[in-house]
């Protein structure tokens, strides 16, 4: 069959997959191996060191740097929490209910934060919280990331729940469990999987976000990225790519953690 | 109880629930982000007030400062003002230009993932997302760092005697193409993968029986099969890169001024103009939202079919 043409290959088409993961690693691997470099200077390599490191907890920028990392790690936690709650409850009516008036427009909503460009809900939650009086601060960046975050949390919950038949939670109905039991001691276990996939996207989402905190966060309030970004405008420093390189080692390990929750959900399953 | 679908739902209990399920869901979308929205438009029909913020008096001057220029001293007799349509044309171009590379790039590369064996395609796509969920700015940055005049790039390149003098590429268009191309390239791959990973190799099977060459097969069969997964990838680049701000803002300079930096100066401080800014964005959010019900209008005719 392959004998005269494999139709599957195509000369080049390796090559260009190769190049395309060089481009998406490459300038990471960089800023990682940079990090660890011991001169002052950025353009000379002066051998390995933690100093960026240390310079983290121990530098001039250091306080700054632990407010923000407080910040972004304390936001992060309440929003993803928040949002893989609100949309546990929506993946369950919208997978569950059956069919209802408005359906289809309550999945617009729920996936309207990924519908509408980044810059311009910034723009707009700005200006709500400015009419309505809200200083601009940790309430408001929290309430922005809590609401951007549902849909990320929603994808990969609902996405489970599809693939859960509902004969488990109808048998445990017929032997008189009631909807509250059948929910904690099946479905949800059931489910788990998808919950914890989307705890971990939502809580990295949330620890990325510039734009829309860079917005509403107020005077003097900075997460990580707003922080590593006025540093950056004045040029880059070594210690922003130490800093760098914890926040990508960090985001590595949560998506690789949630890659393999899903992967043994799925061997579960089968 | 006999039948599934809705007595299904019966049976599991939610149906009776879904409104109080969902209700966490449609207040806080509702009220922060379909609320802010409509009040964002609002805004842009409003009067500057010189602090930043608004005057309650409606006005169309954010719209005309968008569309006419009345001179100086605004006495002059209305022409069309070019400075903020040129700024959107600018953008649609890079845009489109970053749309194109990832194409040129993310096509071959997806092709090639849903060609590999069942137990490795997982691997592969998990290593093309990867680097999407690190930060984008901390992507950005690295790109910057890399691409400096005096960067780890030019220094390969002059070091091993491949060039006199370093490169310039930060400031350029091209550092902006790179850097929104550096940013989106996974959501272009994904939805092609999935679109590749359907196809009907059957087909392709055929048209190399009837003496077609690879190429002429791709050209003819394959690409109009995948179309959609290929209208689904460019949307997916174009429209984030077209409100983009980090990839403009750190590796372009005073000439690559785009939406995004548009929008954003009008907020900043004193200076900034809100019903301008406010204004800004609705045309933007006007121009992605048809974007999005073209493809969604295509897609639903291409799900008939």
């Amino acid at each position: 069959m392959a004998g005269r043409l494999d139709i599957r290959r195509y000369p080049g088409f390796a090559a260009m997959t190769v190049l395309c993961l060089t481009i998406l690693y490459v300038p990471l691997a960089v800023v990682i191996a940079y990090s660890f470099n011991a001169s002052t200077s950025l353009t000379n390599w002066g051998g390995v060191s933690l100093r960026w490191y240390a310079d983290l907890f121990t530098g001039v920028e250091a306080p700054r740097f632990r407010a923000a990392a407080w910040n972004s790690i304390t936001i992060a936690s309440l929003a993803a929490t928040a949002s893989t709650i609100i949309a546990t409850a929506a993946a369950v009516a919208m997978v569950r209910g059956g069919q209802f008036r408005g359906k289809g427009a309550t999945f617009a909503l729920i996936n309207l934060p990924l519908m509408v460009p980044e810059i311009v809900t910034a723009v707009a939650t700005l200006i709500f919280f400015s009419t309505i009086g809200l200083m601009t601060g940790y309430l408001t960046i929290l309430i922005a990331h809590i609401t951007f975050c549902i849909p990320f949390a929603y994808l990969p919950i609902a996405a489970r729940l599809e693939g859960i038949e509902e004969t488990f939670e109808q048998a445990a109905r017929d032997l008189y469990a009631t909807r509250a039991q059948a929910f904690r001691l099946i479905l949800l276990p059931l489910l788990m999987p998808g919950v914890i996939s989307g705890f971990l996207l939502a809580f990295i989402i949330s620890l990325d976000d510039f734009i829309i905190t860079n917005f509403v966060k107020g005077a003097g309030m900075e997460t990580l990225p707003t922080a590593i970004f006025g540093s950056v405008k004045q040029g880059i420093k070594p210690n922003i790519l130490a800093l760098s390189t914890v926040m990508l080692t960090v985001s590595i390990l949560f998506v690789t953690l949630s890659y393999f929750v899903n992967r043994l959900g799925q061997r579960s399953r089968a | 109880m006999a039948g599934q679908g809705a007595s299904g739902a019966a049976a599991t209990g939610y149906r009776s629930l879904t409104g109080p399920l969902l209700l966490p869901a449609w207040a806080m979308i509702g009220i922060f982000l379909l609320l802010p929205v409509l009040l964002m438009t609002v805004y842009s029909f409003l009067t500057r007030e010189f602090r930043g913020g608004v005057d309650w008096t409606f006005s169309l001057a954010a719209y005309d400062r968008f569309l006419l220029s009345r001179g100086l001293f605004g006495d002059e007799p209305p022409v069309l003002e070019w400075t903020y349509i040129t700024i959107f044309w600018r953008s649609v171009w890079q845009a489109g230009l970053a749309t194109l590379i990832c194409l040129i790039v993310g096509f071959p590369t997806a092709w090639f993932i849903a060609t590999r064996p069942l137990r490795s395609r997982a691997l592969w796509l998990f290593m093309i997302t990867v680097p999407y969920w690190v930060n984008l700015l901390i992507r950005t940055v690295s790109l910057r760092f890399l691409l400096r005049d005096q960067g780890p790039l030019n220094d390969l390149l002059i070091g091993t005697g491949l060039l006199d003098s370093p490169l310039r590429i930060i400031n350029t268009n091209l550092a902006v193409q790179l850097g929104l191309f550096y940013s989106y390239l996974p959501f272009m791959v994904l939805p092609i993968y999935a679109a590749v990973e359907r196809y009907n190799f059957a087909l392709s099977e055929a048209a190399a029986d009837l003496y077609a060459s690879r190429w002429t097969t791709l050209r003819e069969i394959v690409l109009p099969v995948v179309r959609p997964g290929i209208i689904a990838g460019c949307i997916l680049v174009f429209v984030p890169s077209l409100g983009a701000f980090l990839a403009p803002d750190l590796l372009g300079g005073a000439k690559t001024y785009m939406i995004g930096s548009l929008i954003e100066e009008q907020f900043k401080g004193s200076q900034g103009n809100w019903p301008f800014g406010a204004a800004v964005s609705v045309i933007l959010m006007t121009l992605v939202l048809i974007m999005l019900l073209v493809y969604a209008r295509a897609q639903g005719r291409a799900g008939v079919r």
